[in-house]
């Protein structure tokens, strides 16, 4: 169900849209691999350097641009596939 | 559903006198349009739209001169699906082989890898959320040493916008200002603090119904005590200093400069021009683009709508010449545009 919405998210890029995601993979050169709602995406950490395993994190354009709690991350993962089943 | 409610009553409790709330971006745009916030609040409170859609304020010169980059052959254009719409006479980008939407601005490099006979232009447009990722694209095409990339950079910054808007505000007709989320998880809640010197309060907000609600009550509240001040009220995503890395990425590549934003015209120190350092990555620059003043399609009304001077519904062109399958101004065609989102919602 979430899977198709997220992903939508992700590739209609809006300027100022943010998505907030779990990291799940740490990989080479500044790249970490995020769990958007079951689609997998693997974004750049060149913004946030520090992110570890686990985090939540907020991703806008194939970024990593700020880390989150994690309350504020499944309260907001919530609303995004909500705005994207309308 | 309840907490929302007891927001809302907490509202109608304590506001009494009437104050117009304007939120500054696009995303807060869409949900509060998608939530129909307006519906719920009494009526003495207003929620008005800033310009807070980067595609939007974009000048129609800037839309046309990244048309005529697409028509060459030996440029591809590389940009966020937003751009694609935008109407620039009759023609649109969309219209051209030579354009691609990429998801991120890092995608532009691997184009520009895997076309070495051709230039790949990023159109670059956003304000502080985005800037910080274009940014690091310069410098990651730099340290790669990429000589067939570029940026045509139409980047904004949010502070003097509002600066015009309060400026003008003489007979307080803002009363409180909603402050874009994610532009401040990169800039951090202190950067905002200039809007104190016009005695106005604003609210660092998310995006859900409740914590919008919840800024609309923090807002009514300073308005009601006569008080005010710059608080956060995202504090799981913002910070009081934001994103140092990013923000020193955009610092070293980028300058302040003047910069006309659609329906206002020139702002001082509004715009991100790139530095020195790293010019031989300025689109504008290499190829000697001359941005036209391009004057905005007849009839359309979207710099009112931009100041909230005017709503959607007030243009003459709305829902009926201008929809969005078929836009004549920018604030139909992006999915942040006050008109799109007045359309979808049927407001």
């Amino acid at each position: 169900m979430l899977v198709f919405p997220l992903v939508r998210v992700f590739y209609e890029v809006i300027m100022c849209l943010a998505v907030p995601v779990k990291v799940i993979e740490l990989m080479m050169d500044n790249r970490v691999k995020v769990d958007a709602g079951g689609a997998t995406l693997e974004v750049s950490n060149m913004l946030m350097p520090n992110t570890k395993l686990g985090d939540y994190v907020l991703v806008h354009a194939g970024f990593v641009i700020e880390k989150i709690s994690e309350e504020e991350a499944k309260d907001n993962i919530g609303l995004w596939s909500e705005i994207n089943q309308k | 559903m309840s907490k929302i409610e007891d927001i809302k009553n907490d509202i109608m409790r304590i506001s009494k006198k009437d104050i117009c709330i304007m939120e500054v971006c696009g995303t807060h745009t869409m949900s509060i349009a998608r939530t129909g916030i307006r519906s719920i609040l009494p009526q003495n409170i207003k929620i008005i739209s800033g310009p807070g859609c980067p595609v939007c304020v974009t000048p129609s010169g800037e839309i046309h001169a990244a048309m005529q980059l697409a028509k060459n052959d030996k440029f591809m254009i590389a940009t966020f699906g937003d751009m694609l719409k935008v109407p620039s006479g009759d023609d649109f980008l969309q219209n051209y082989k030579n354009v691609k939407v990429i998801y991120s601005p890092l995608d532009s490099l691997k184009l520009a890898k895997q076309n070495p006979d051709k230039e790949i232009i990023f159109l670059g447009i956003g304000f502080e959320t985005t800037a910080p990722l274009i940014a690091s694209t310069i410098k990651t095409a730099d340290h790669n040493k990429l000589n067939n990339f570029s940026v045509l950079c139409m980047h904004k910054i949010v502070p003097p916008a509002i600066e015009i808007i309060l400026k003008n505000n003489t007979d307080k007709k803002v009363g409180g200002l909603i402050l874009p989320g994610h532009v401040s998880a990169i800039t951090g809640r202190k950067y905002f603090d200039f809007i104190k010197k016009y005695k106005i309060s604003g609210v660092v907000s998310g995006f859900e119904a409740t914590d919008i609600m919840s800024t609309i009550c923090l807002l009514v509240k300073f308005y009601e005590s006569d008080k005010f001040d710059i608080v956060n009220n995202y504090k799981g995503v913002v910070s009081e200093h934001g994103n140092k890395i990013a923000l020193d990425m955009m610092n070293e590549v980028f300058d302040i400069q003047d910069s006309q934003w659609r329906g206002i015209g020139l702002i001082k120190g509004s715009g991100l021009t790139i530095r020195n350092k790293y010019k031989k990555y300025d689109a504008a620059d290499k190829f000697n683009i001359v941005i036209e003043n391009i004057p905005d399609p007849k009839g359309c009304r979207c710099g009112e709508v931009l100041m909230a001077k005017t709503t959607p519904k007030d243009c003459t062109l709305f829902g009926k010449a201008c929809t969005p399958s078929n836009p004549v101004g920018p604030c139909m065609v992006s999915s942040e545009g006050t008109c799109a989102a007045f359309y979808k919602y049927d407001l």
